[in-house]
């Protein structure tokens, strides 16, 4: 069983991503939105597999030694991996068509990388992004209206941002 | 003033590979890694033969100019929304007044990568921590948001973040519920570049932000510290701040 | 004489009504949890001069009474007093529920409460305040060791006098540590002394058998269950000494600060034109926890009255909370002198005073906490054999 969960899982990756359209998915493994660039020389199975020890080796190793130069970091993740919506505009993580939501959500593992990192390559203005999709915050608490207006946004604007 | 030492002929791994010829890396499989000399540039990294440090020049401050300000607010992607007490503060111009003569001084704050941080000595899970070249970080992988690194800098030079953040730079990641401040723009140190600060500062004709290595005695930062004058703040707790000030 | 019976508290309609409350609090403590979450520390009223806040007021009198209320305990086993044997049980399950309270706050204020276990994992053994996570982890241990010891029958008495001592000694070094977190802030003047460890620990001994003897008289009036007069004075009495000897402290830290003009200005703060803290300091801390409750306990006129000792408990917590108030917010108001000559003009957020003002959200934090102690303690009398069926003068002696 468990092997042919694998088999599965390859030939679904195998495929690449983005080949099979939303609307006509075969089977419930996550969608991988389609990158640009070269192709990993180490194969996407293997970046799969270890991408977070080898962000979290490099990242170490560039705060705590400066080493600038280094092959897995986040900024480097989004110069191929910037998925955008159907738009064609990049998308924040706030979307669920952002990269690393595709397997995220799908295996519930929540990542903790864009509380403090962007995410989406250098230059987007993510603030306009999110404007357009994340309801607009009250100012305070004791800000009646500004509450009440939020929570009318939270309920009509649906959950799948980007759209 | 302590005046850092230069370290003996111990010369690393890192230096003798650097002085040879320039070294390029490359991982074959896990575990195995080739590395070539000639290629591309070394990777420019933290040296602990250096030590950064900044001069400033009270008296070329000028009291009415921000420049250094909004350089390093644009340069690391910080603005305030107006509140001065839980703004990100970075860097601030303080303008300040003897008490008894009357005599006003203007002039830039920022960490001062102090050589015996307190903030290092406090952070409980070790996020507060010291380069090898001097420069004081806050590493924001294991920040827990105690805060206590901001009870212990002697000049308020930490910021809590007290809002949700997007849009960072790349270079400067920075996010809510952790502490932050001065990085001395070590993402263009590491590069060979100098703290935005310091060319805003300079490109103003002011050039009251000196920036150098400290224990190079050949730097211009190093033969002004010892030809003229110069203090470092609360010089009683014996912190050997890399940032100094002169004219004050 | 009756031997000392211990039985489990019987769940009345009084004990579920209580603890329906106390439960109300804490949802209403993890409410503000997720709301200062969501929406960052900008909706408290703490920034980046005040970091530490009245959640922590709150977690500081917590801890700091945790260690107290081990005392009766400790006064049992260690000193040898059997008078007090039968309410040690009780003394070491309020020690870890008022521990177990404060740190919920501590953890729950934190800017990424999420990572609790890198704090759990990641040390920095230069850091009192890693040393105190050690400290109070090792304390919960070691009052539980403490209460199996007591409870079980087949422990000797031999062996539950030693872990006794071992919670005696750590109480101590916790107390010492709580205390250095601010005696060891070299660059504030409000800090750095090392009278605060002492003081702290004396704050301790007051604190904890203050809200031990307000807990203890009301767990005894909710089950119906006897205690003595002649108790409650006794214990009474020892406050008495404690309050006194916090007293001894603070007045020995403002008058080594009084002589040195370098910290005249932060006593003149604190002492004249404090505002806020002046006024709690003198009003709160010294007259309603330090003078008046040694009025009630030692003059002859309040004395024989059996309410004495407990409303002198309850001056006593309110004193301590002002105290921890002017100490922690008080001590960050406070501004650091950067500049020694020199008057800050302008400094974004340097100059001048830092002001606080308390948010809902923290306060319901601080209750939270408090309502979680008192939930322990409510839950483990009346799953354990911890109180005494019978506490009256005639049955203890």
């Amino acid at each position: 069983m468990t092997l042919f969960i694998r088999l599965a899982l390859l030939f679904a990756f195998s495929f690449g991503a983005g080949s099979l359209a939303a609307q006509e998915r075969s089977s419930l493994l996550p969608d991988i939105p389609a990158a640009s660039g070269e192709p990993h020389a180490e194969g996407n199975e293997y970046w799969r597999r270890n991408h977070m020890d080898l962000m979290k080796h490099d990242r170490d190793s560039t705060l705590r030694d400066g080493d600038r130069e280094i092959a897995a970091s986040l900024k480097g993740c989004f110069d191929c991996h910037a998925a955008k919506d159907d738009a064609g505009q990049v998308v924040t993580y706030e979307s669920e068509q952002h990269f690393c939501r595709a397997c995220h959500d799908y295996v519930a593992v929540k990542v903790d990388c864009f509380m403090c990192h962007r995410s989406t390559p250098d230059g987007v203005d993510e603030h306009a992004l999110q404007a357009a999709i994340l309801p607009k915050k009250p100012l305070d608490s004791t800000d009646v209206q500004g509450v009440i207006a939020y929570l009318n946004q939270t309920e009509s604007k649906p959950t799948e941002a980007g759209e | 003033m302590k005046i850092p030492t230069l370290k003996g002929a111990d010369i690393s791994r890192r230096d003798f590979l650097r002085s040879g010829a320039a070294v390029a890396t490359a991982t074959l499989a896990p575990g195995v890694t080739l590395m070539a000399f000639g290629g591309s540039e070394a990777h420019a990294a933290a040296d602990a033969d250096k030590r950064w440090g900044l001069l400033i020049d009270a008296n070329k401050c000028d009291a009415d100019c921000d420049a250094c300000v909004s350089a390093c607010s644009k340069e690391n992607g910080w603005a305030g929304e107006g509140n001065p007490e839980t703004d990100p503060q970075w860097i601030r111009k303080i303008t300040m007044q003897n008490t008894s003569t009357g005599r006003e001084v203007t002039m830039p704050m920022m960490c001062q990568h102090c050589e015996e941080p307190p903030c290092v000595d406090v952070c409980p899970t070790g996020a507060s921590f010291k380069r090898v070249d001097g420069i004081v970080l806050v590493d924001k992988h294991t920040c827990i948001g105690c805060r206590y690194c901001m009870m212990a800098c002697p000049f308020d030079a930490r910021s809590f973040v007290h809002e949700p953040v997007i849009n960072q730079k790349s270079h400067a990641p920075r996010g809510q519920g952790t502490v932050e401040s001065c990085t001395l723009c070590v993402h263009r140190i590491d590069k060979g570049g100098r703290p935005a600060c310091v060319e805003a500062c300079e490109a103003t004709g002011h050039e009251a932000i000196i920036f150098g290595d400290l224990r190079d005695p050949e730097s211009d930062i190093s033969k002004r510290l010892a030809q003229y004058p110069s203090v470092a703040l609360r010089p009683d707790l014996d912190l050997n701040p890399g940032v100094r000030y002169t004219n004050l | 004489m009756e031997r000392t019976i211990y039985r489990e508290i019987e769940a009345t309609g009084r004990v579920w009504g209580l603890a329906v409350i106390l439960v109300g609090f804490v949802l209403a403590a993890l409410a503000s949890f997720f709301y200062v979450e969501h929406y960052g520390h900008i909706v408290t009223g703490m920034t980046n001069r005040i970091v530490w806040g009245l959640p922590h007021v709150f977690a500081i009198f917590l801890i700091v009474a945790a260690s107290g209320a081990l005392n009766v305990a400790s006064i049992a086993s260690v000193f040898e007093q059997k008078a007090y044997r039968p309410k040690a049980r009780l003394s070491a399950l309020m020690a870890m529920s008022l521990l177990i309270g404060g740190l919920m706050i501590l953890v729950l204020d934190l800017g990424r409460a999420d990572r609790i276990l890198i704090a759990a994992t990641t040390y920095n053994f230069s850091s009192i305040f890693a040393w105190n996570l050690i400290l109070y982890t090792g304390f919960l241990g070691i009052a539980g060791a403490y209460l199996f010891a007591q409870m079980s029958k087949s422990v000797p008495y031999a062996v539950t006098r030693k872990v006794g001592l071992l919670a005696f000694v750590w109480r101590l070094a916790l107390t010492t540590g709580t205390g250095s977190i601010f005696g060891w802030l070299v660059a504030r003047p409000g800090y750095d002394a090392a009278i605060m460890a002492p003081m702290f620990i004396a704050m301790s001994f007051a604190f904890g058998l203050a809200m031990f003897l307000l807990m203890t008289s009301t767990l005894c009036r909710l089950s119906d269950r006897p205690i003595g007069d002649q108790l409650m004075q006794r214990l009474g009495r020892l406050l008495a000494v404690f309050v006194a000897a916090v007293l001894y402290f603070t007045a020995a830290r403002h008058l080594t600060n009084l002589y040195t003009m370098e910290h005249a200005g932060f006593e003149r703060f604190t002492l004249v034109d404090g505002g806020i803290y002046t006024t709690l300091f003198w009003l709160g801390q010294i007259l309603i926890g330090g003078l008046l409750p040694l009025a009630i306990l030692l003059l002859p006129v309040f004395g024989k009255s059996p309410k004495a000792p407990l409303v002198a408990s309850a001056l006593v917590v309110i004193g301590g909370f002002a105290q921890i108030y002017v100490i922690v917010i008080g001590g960050q108001a406070y501004p650091m002198e950067v500049f020694p000559g020199y008057e800050v003009v302008t400094g974004s957020g340097m100059s001048g005073i830092a002001e606080y003002t308390p948010s809902l959200p923290e306060l319901l934090l601080g209750l939270g906490g408090v309502a979680v102690t008192l939930l322990a303690v409510g839950v483990g009398t009346k799953t354990l054999r911890i109180l005494p069926t019978n506490l009256s003068d005639a049955n203890i002696g």
